[in-house]
């Protein structure tokens, strides 16, 4: 990945946001890319810094996204929990999990260096301090606990502040991730899991990258990872061991592509902006209509699924009826009708009012197909069904 | 990785005698079988009939467990032939036509619907599902053919029949089917769902030694080289025949246009992607089904000729030397339906079939409708690395590979949220990467042809 | 998907009301179901916040709970659920059918009846399977001693849930699946998981195009989540400060204003779940207009003959449902599994010409007019001997079947099977099949009557449902040695079924 972007995509990208200020890149955004890797709205949105809860909300199409008061509460005491006792029983939790006996306790808390909580200089004390202990060999067990990690991302520098604890056992290092949702014998939410094993293959891309830039080997960060949730219904933690292979692949290629970026800022026009900024009373200086048809000059890769995951997504669903697209439907309409773009020429194709391009009569012999037994069944034709 | 071995049939050999030993010093070892990893075309028939001799003759009844009848009258056949002091019984279905069966002709072939009847064999051949209904009757040795597609299910229903088992199969290849979603059962070692091999060894591994054949007999190298590493990243194998002593040639020539271009990449290479213009379509797609009906039609009407290890001097491709492998029914119907229009003599015979029948299944040329062609979205079906390993190493010469530009665009822009259990180990190769790489060795071999 | 459903998507998109999918309802719905709408609390693995529960549209009775991490308080909330849910049950354990010795099968009781549990959707359905493993394993599992109301509660949620994973039971019915099913709405099948948004392309208010009233759905102030996700906001806004207020008036002993904010909460949740209440009784009206699917009543003997079968296993003192299935019980689930799934679909098929013409779309069935007909054809048997095989062909517009080596069925002929012996394309894009009749034609002495279709009559022909022979499966002490590790290893803690809430 190339460390530095280009000036002029920088400052392009600093003014698309207007006056706001930046919203960082974090492991979870950064995996809330991989959920549609192949929208070029989102990823530009989100390589500008630019707020999309914001912009939406300003743009007229509000996408709500909460999380619960408990599940926050629930979340952070878990977290304590976990980690209480200098980590004591996290280690012991670990070390059961590799089958390891409990021996000597170390954990070192990386949150601040002295009163400087600046991030370059954050990032520097954990590399010290994890290349050091790489460099030191073999190890019964330490915790490292909220380490700052550091990612090229897109030729931008984005820091990550993990909750997470960076594991050393013999001369391996593991990614720790504490998550509050439950492990019921033995199984949790898929989607929850995953989830976290992305954010958790993030956290290993960057801690191979600290440990290449002190000139270590980067293998020496485990594919593994472990995950740390609630046991059945009550509060005992339990660690699961996950193979994070593919998601580390995964989560390479598409940080690797945000380099892209540079070509989508190049191909927008110079007029376009998601500039916020509001007048003394409140009132966003550009009108809504403005704002929402700068956002339709960046393509927009709508799929039902955006629902769970974008803030964009309502005003991409509005946009896809406005079009007329089969997207609105889901995959499963547009995969049928194959090479049809909207669903008027599918009805007319159906109906027979519209004469097929040569690379629609396949689909359109389908649709006229469905069509006569539609006619058939509306109709009560005798279709030699059992039922009346 | 793949590079070429020394003495190909050596090794070979060297891995066959390797699991006939393990077999022969089971008691010794107190293990409770063998599971034998086989590449596409690497010997599993082979294995299979020579450990069954074997074992019959160092007076050991045997069991062979097939997962379909043509299996079993491939097996039964070879069987026979090779060894006629041999009794063989293949037991059968009731509604199974002995009368009519190819292996009636075989007088060291008894067959019967009752094991009693077979009582004399020294090796019984039946399907999973017949032996499932066979009561009270236990086999020192059973050999599973085709393990990885044999279901744990059906392995729960026979297993108890035997006592030491030999598991052989295709790890690459499709895993077995089912409709039911329910996640009651992920993360138990013996979800029924699972494959033989894997239900096997998560409960038997300590007793059960793991081997596999490092030599493909089928594949050209040119094949082993993208086969091997985009399917079987961990467990690589080799192409058995050098480079040069397989040949196709065309006895007419060829017109400049994309189909002749494409045969003839294919040709010099052992591939070609037949690329149409970047579209999104129906999956029975008019012009990539008219492509891969063409080029079959095209590689008969010019008299094109195989020379290999088995035909020095050459001899011409017939129609069903020659496959076109798909995914779904309805394109193989289309494209059946298209072969008679191409008005070359014996298109017809060309064989058109989804990747779960080809499997196992052998040709000297396979053209390939990609499964991801013209999609607008990749699928875990679509995606599946089974489905592409399936139709991408059924060949002995060539493979050609129809689809719409695009499919690198498709791949990047899929999402990566698929779900993930806990305990449950990870397969791979993974489809998404698998697909990548088989793209970008495919790079180099690109035709595009007008639509 | 069938292009069928496609269409019919895009078209109830641009009517601006939800197609019909369906003749007729391929679930049975008894006179009296027991509906249930559930809020749980966010951020806990099942613990309960209120349910709204009953057989009366206009007197719901609603639990609610004010400290829902309170054990004491989960507990007594259950305690009520199933004061509601097990007479409920009870009721139907208690009226048997008699049913006479049948070929093979000996007299046996049926329950006349059988209890539904109506709720709004899938993530109900997994939050009650979850309640369900947390319950049944609770109290005394000593043989002989009655189980406690919540254990045995506990027991009778995992019954439904595992019923409901069997397509075609509907002892456990998700209502947007049921609807889903019936109709086509203009919206993604994600959305349709939104029990209010489908209701509004079924039937939109007047003025609003279906599109237009799911989009009021979203506003959760209006439309309160379905449950069992509350909506955050609500949370923070409105639960949150109630169940604070209400804590900080006990932790000060004061009584009253304590009792004024756990009302005040309860008000709050009665206006969460009321509207989903409502709904769900609107989408059973919506239902019960379709007429039954005449297969309905046999899949419904069969829900009967499961809750028959609980009902006798918790009479004899059986133990809960274990945490894993056995490794046999999971083969016999899954081929369990796998029969009702395609008998289902091959039922409905032949219920309901709007599945049949979803089949015909796909290739799956065909239907065409007799153009000639063979019925005294004769041919020899594998074993050697004359057997009747009358040919016939078909002419169809619909596309080429893919259905080759498969018994087929003709809905209206339902006693003869047939195979395609061979299809020929015609120029004008039509095609002829010629059929051979493989079962119920008869023999060459005494032909069936009816099996052979007439000259020119219009038939269609469809998978033929399955003959399913059960496997015989091993009992659980003859487990092979593939299926079970060579020394039982200490059982896991973490599996153990005990372990139900470990404090």
């Amino acid at each position: 990945m190339n460390p530095t972007v280009n000036s002029t995509t920088a400052a392009r990208l600093d003014a698309l946001r207007g006056g706001q200020p930046p919203v960082n890149h974090t492991a979870r955004t950064l995996v809330g890319l991989s959920a549609n890797p192949g929208c070029s709205r989102r990823a530009l949105l989100d390589a500008c810094g630019a707020d999309k809860g914001k912009v939406a909300r300003q743009a007229g199409y509000p996408w709500p996204f909460g999380q619960s008061p408990f599940a926050l509460s629930r979340g952070n005491a878990f977290e304590r929990q976990v980690k209480e006792h200098g980590g004591a029983r996290l280690l012991a939790l670990l070390r059961e999990s590799l089958g390891l006996p409990i021996e000597q306790v170390a954990y070192i808390p990386l949150e601040s260096v002295g009163d400087n909580a600046n991030r370059e200089l954050r990032y520097r004390r954990t590399r010290q301090v994890l290349a050091h202990a790489a460099r030191g060999g073999s190890s019964p067990g330490i915790l490292y606990d909220h380490p700052m990690l550091r990612l090229a991302v897109g030729g931008q520098l984005v820091y990550l502040e993990p909750d997470v604890i960076a594991f050393k056992i013999g001369d391996k290092f593991h990614v720790v991730e504490i998550k509050s949702f439950p492990v019921i014998d033995r199984q949790a939410d898929g989607t929850q899991v995953a989830a976290a094993t992305r954010q958790a293959a993030v956290y290993v891309i960057a801690l191979r990258e600290l440990f290449a830039d002190a000139g270590l080997d980067p293998d020496l960060v485990a594919a593994s990872i472990f995950l740390v949730t609630p046991k059945n219904f009550g509060n005992t933690p339990i660690a699961t061991l996950i193979d994070a292979r593919k998601q580390i692949a995964m989560m390479t290629t598409q940080l690797a592509r945000m380099d892209r970026i540079e070509t989508l800022v190049k191909l927008l026009p110079a007029q376009v902006s998601f500039d916020l900024a509001v007048d003394a009373a409140g009132v966003a200086r550009r009108p809504q209509a403005q704002l929402a048809g700068d956002l339709r000059q960046v393509p927009a890769r709508y799929r039902p699924e955006c629902l769970d995951h974008c803030e964009l997504a309502g005003l991409c669903r509005a946009e896809a009826r406005q079009d007329d697209s089969l997207d609105v439907y889901g995959p499963g309409v547009a995969d049928v009708l194959g090479g049809i773009g909207t669903a008027q020429t599918a009805l007319a194709l159906a109906e027979g009012q519209r004469i097929p391009s040569a690379d629609q009569t396949d689909v359109a012999r389908a649709l006229r197909h469905a069509e006569r037994l539609r006619t058939e069944l509306a109709a009560g034709a005798e279709l030699a069904g059992g039922a009346a | 990785m793949t590079s070429l071995l020394s003495d190909p049939a050596a090794t070979a050999r060297a891995a066959v005698q390797t699991v006939l030993d393990d077999l022969a010093a089971i008691d010794r070892t107190g293990g409770r079988g063998v599971v034998v990893d086989s590449p596409p075309g690497a010997g599993k028939s082979t294995l299979v009939r020579t450990a069954a001799r074997d074992l019959a003759k160092a007076g050991e009844p045997v069991m062979i467990i097939a997962q379909t009848n043509n299996q079993i009258a491939g097996l039964a056949a070879g069987l026979a032939a090779e060894n006629p002091g041999l009794r063989l019984g293949r037991l059968s279905g009731e509604d199974y036509a002995a009368a009519r069966s190819p292996l009636a002709r075989f007088s060291n072939i008894s067959i019967d619907t009752k094991i009693i009847g077979l009582n004399e064999c020294a090796i019984v051949l039946a399907t999973a599902a017949k032996w499932a209904r066979v009561k009270d009757h236990r086999w020192r040795w059973a050999i599973v053919d085709e393990a990885y597609q044999m279901r744990s299910d059906a392995l729960l229903l026979v297993a108890s029949q035997f006592e030491r088992g030999l598991f052989v199969g295709d790890p690459g290849q499709l895993d077995p089917f089912t409709t039911v979603t329910t996640e009651r059962w992920t993360g138990l070692t013996y979800d029924p769902r699972h494959n033989a091999v894997d239900v096997l060894l998560a409960h038997q591994r300590a007793a059960v030694v793991e081997r596999r054949l490092p030599v493909s007999w089928r594949l050209p190298a040119s094949a082993a080289a993208l086969v091997s590493p985009a399917f079987y990243p961990y467990t690589p194998f080799a192409a058995g025949v050098a480079n040069g002593v397989r040949e196709l040639h065309f006895t007419t020539a060829g017109v400049r246009s994309p189909l002749d271009d494409t045969l003839d990449l294919a040709r010099r290479t052992g591939w070609a992607l037949h690329q149409l213009p970047a579209r999104h379509t129906s999956r029975t797609d008019g012009e990539v089904a008219q492509a891969a009906a063409g080029l079959a039609a095209r590689l008969l009407a010019r008299g094109t000729v195989e020379r290999c290890e088995h035909h020095p001097g050459g001899r011409p491709l017939l129609p069903d030397d020659i496959a076109i492998g798909v995914v779904h029914r309805d394109q193989a119907e289309q494209i059946r339906r298209l072969l008679p229009g191409t008005n070359v003599p014996g298109a017809e015979r060309v064989v058109v079939d989804n990747a779960n029948r080809l499997q196992g299944r052998q040709f000297e040329v396979v053209i390939v409708v990609h499964p991801l062609s013209g999609r607008r979205d990749a699928t875990a079906f679509h995606l599946e690395a089974g489905r592409l390993c399936v139709l991408t190493s059924r060949h002995r010469h060539a493979c050609i590979i129809v689809a719409r530009a695009g499919i690198p665009h498709l791949l990047d822009a899929h999402p990566a949220t698929d779900p993930v259990h806990l305990n449950v180990p990870v397969k791979f190769p993974d489809g998404w990467q698998a697909h990548h790489s088989v793209l970008n060795h495919l790079q180099i071999h690109t035709i595009a042809a007008p639509g | 998907m069938s292009t069928l459903l496609a269409l019919a998507r895009i078209r109830a998109a641009r009517q601006g009301r939800a197609e019909p999918l369906r003749q007729v309802r391929h679930y049975h719905l008894v006179d009296e179901p027991l509906v249930l709408v559930t809020a749980a609390m966010a951020g806990e693995a099942a613990a309960p916040l209120a349910c709204m529960v009953g057989t009366d549209r206009h007197r719901p009775v609603l639990l609610t709970v004010s400290q829902p991490r309170n054990r004491d308080q989960q507990q007594a909330f259950y305690a009520q659920l199933a004061a509601v849910v097990l007479p409920y049950i009870r009721r139907r354990e208690n009226a048997l059918q008699q049913l006479p010795t049948h070929t093979g099968k000996a007299a046996r009781q049926r329950c006349a009846d059988a209890p539904q549990l109506i709720v709004a959707n899938r993530a109900t359905v997994e939050h009650l399977r979850l309640v369900g493993r947390s319950l049944r394993f609770q109290g005394s599992r000593e043989p002989g001693t009655t189980q406690a109301p919540v254990a045995l509660l506990g027991r009778w949620l995992t019954f439904f849930t595992e019923q409901a994973d069997y397509p075609g039971s509907c002892l456990l019915l998700p209502m947007t699946r049921q609807l889903a099913a019936h109709w086509a709405s203009g919206q993604s099948a994600l959305e349709d998981e939104s029990l209010a948004a489908l209701l509004a392309w079924i039937e939109p208010p007047s003025g609003l195009s279906g599109a237009e009233a799911a989009l009021r759905t979203e506003n959760p102030v209006e439309f309160p989540p379905a449950g069992p996700a509350t909506d955050p906001t609500f949370d923070l806004v409105e639960l949150e400060p109630r169940m604070r207020a209400h804590r900080h008036a006990l932790a000060a002993g004061d009584h009253t204003s304590a009792n004024r904010s756990a009302a005040k909460l309860e008000r709050a949740l009665d206006a969460q779940l009321r509207p989903t209440w409502n709904q769900l009784w609107s989408a059973l009206a919506l239902l019960r207009a379709i007429p039954p699917a005449a297969r309905c009543a046999r899949r419904w003997d069969d829900d009967r003959d499961q809750f028959t079968r609980h009902s006798l296993h918790l009479m004899h003192g059986g133990p809960p449902q274990p945490v894993h299935d056995h490794p046999v019980e999971a083969a016999r689930r899954l081929a369990a599994l796998e029969r009702a799934s395609h008998m289902f679909e091959d039922e409905q098929a032949l219920d309901d010409p709007f599945v049949l013409a979803e089949r015909r779309a796909a290739g799956a069935a065909f239907a065409g007019i007799v153009i000639s007909r063979e019925p005294d054809r004769q041919a020899r048997s594998p074993k050697g001997r004359r057997v009747l095989r009358p040919r016939f062909t078909v002419r169809t517009d619909d596309p080429p079947p893919l259905t080759r080596d498969q018994d087929l069925l003709n809905p209206h002929r339902p006693r003869a099977t047939a195979r395609i012996h061979q299809i020929t394309h015609e120029q004008s894009g039509t095609h002829l099949i010629i059929m051979e009749i493989t079962s119920g034609m008869g023999t060459p002495s005494r032909p069936a009557a009816d099996a052979v279709p007439e000259l020119g009559e219009r038939v269609c022909y469809t998978a033929s449902p399955s003959q399913w022979a059960q496997p015989e499966f091993p009992s659980r002490d003859q487990t092979p040695w593939t299926h079970s590790h060579p020394v039982p290893p200490a059982p896991a803690r973490d599996l153990d079924p005990h372990d139900a809430d470990p404090a």
